[in-house]
């Protein structure tokens, strides 16, 4: 299944949809990184409340688009990581080191419209 | 439902059936949902290591009891190249690809028993136990 990228403003707002293989995933990666140059965005949230899990692959996949966004200029937000995910990833040694991240889409674009964020700070 | 499912593994929408599928088998179980997510990222991992390294294999789920206990046993089979080195494949970080190397060590801590077999030229098998708290 592939996931919706939604334009809001200057925001992309990429959902990231339940069954989503590693091919999936990737050209959600290439194709943020193609939109973000084409709409001159300077955020981008993903949001992860449907991803039933997490595991090395879709980690390593979020990462590379957290750097990526950032080379461009832009910040990117991870959010709504759910609990029993969370509780996973730890487990498992996935920590998502230098992505911001924010509890729901609300908090996510609160956080873009604030104050800059600093990356890592976070 | 039966007790023992086998799913074939060649391409990445075969991880996604498989952690489906032990989802579905061990859900009658007394699992929280936290361990269901356990069990169905352990089972990415492995199943993931099957489409990298040996191209195909397969996941054999089996409900298994010990006393009253009960749990999900998931065995991940290929006839690929092998692992050289299960004692750094089994280190965080190590990886002959490009991955974060954290598949199998990180496997290992979601599941409550883990066993390794690898021999080169032969193939990889992997079984795993998560039981019933």
């Amino acid at each position: 299944m592939r996931a919706s990228i939604l334009k809001q403003g200057s925001v992309l707002i990429a959902s990231v949809q339940g069954s989503m293989t590693d091919a999936d995933l990737a050209q959600m990666r290439d194709e943020l990184v193609l939109d973000v140059r084409r709409h001159r965005s300077t955020g981008v949230i993903v949001d992860v409340t449907m991803l039933e899990v997490m595991d090395s692959f879709a980690a390593r996949t979020l990462r590379g688009i957290t750097q990526m966004i950032k080379l461009l200029g832009a910040t990117s937000i991870v959010v709504g990581i759910q609990p029993e995910v969370a509780f996973s990833m730890v487990q498992l040694g996935l920590t998502l080191e230098g992505t911001n991240t924010a509890l729901d889409l609300e908090e996510g674009l609160a956080l873009l419209k604030g104050p800059r964020i600093d990356h890592h700070e976070r | 439902m039966s007790a023992e499912l086998v799913v074939q593994i060649r391409v990445d929408a075969d991880v996604l059936l498989a952690r489906q599928k032990a989802r579905e088998m061990a859900k009658p179980l007394r699992f929280s949902a936290s361990e269901l997510t356990l069990i169905a990222t352990a089972i990415s991992e492995v199943a993931r290591n099957i489409v990298t390294y040996a191209k195909r294999g397969q996941i054999m789920l089996r409900l298994v009891s010990r006393g009253r206990r009960r749990g999900i046993r998931v065995v991940a089979q290929d006839e690929g190249p092998g692992i050289a080195d299960i004692n750094r494949a089994m280190e965080d970080g190590f990886s002959t690809s490009s991955s974060l190397g954290l598949g199998l060590p990180g496997s290992k801590r979601l599941m409550d028993e883990f066993d390794i077999v690898s021999a080169l030229g032969k193939g990889t098998t992997v079984t795993m136990t998560k039981w019933e708290r």
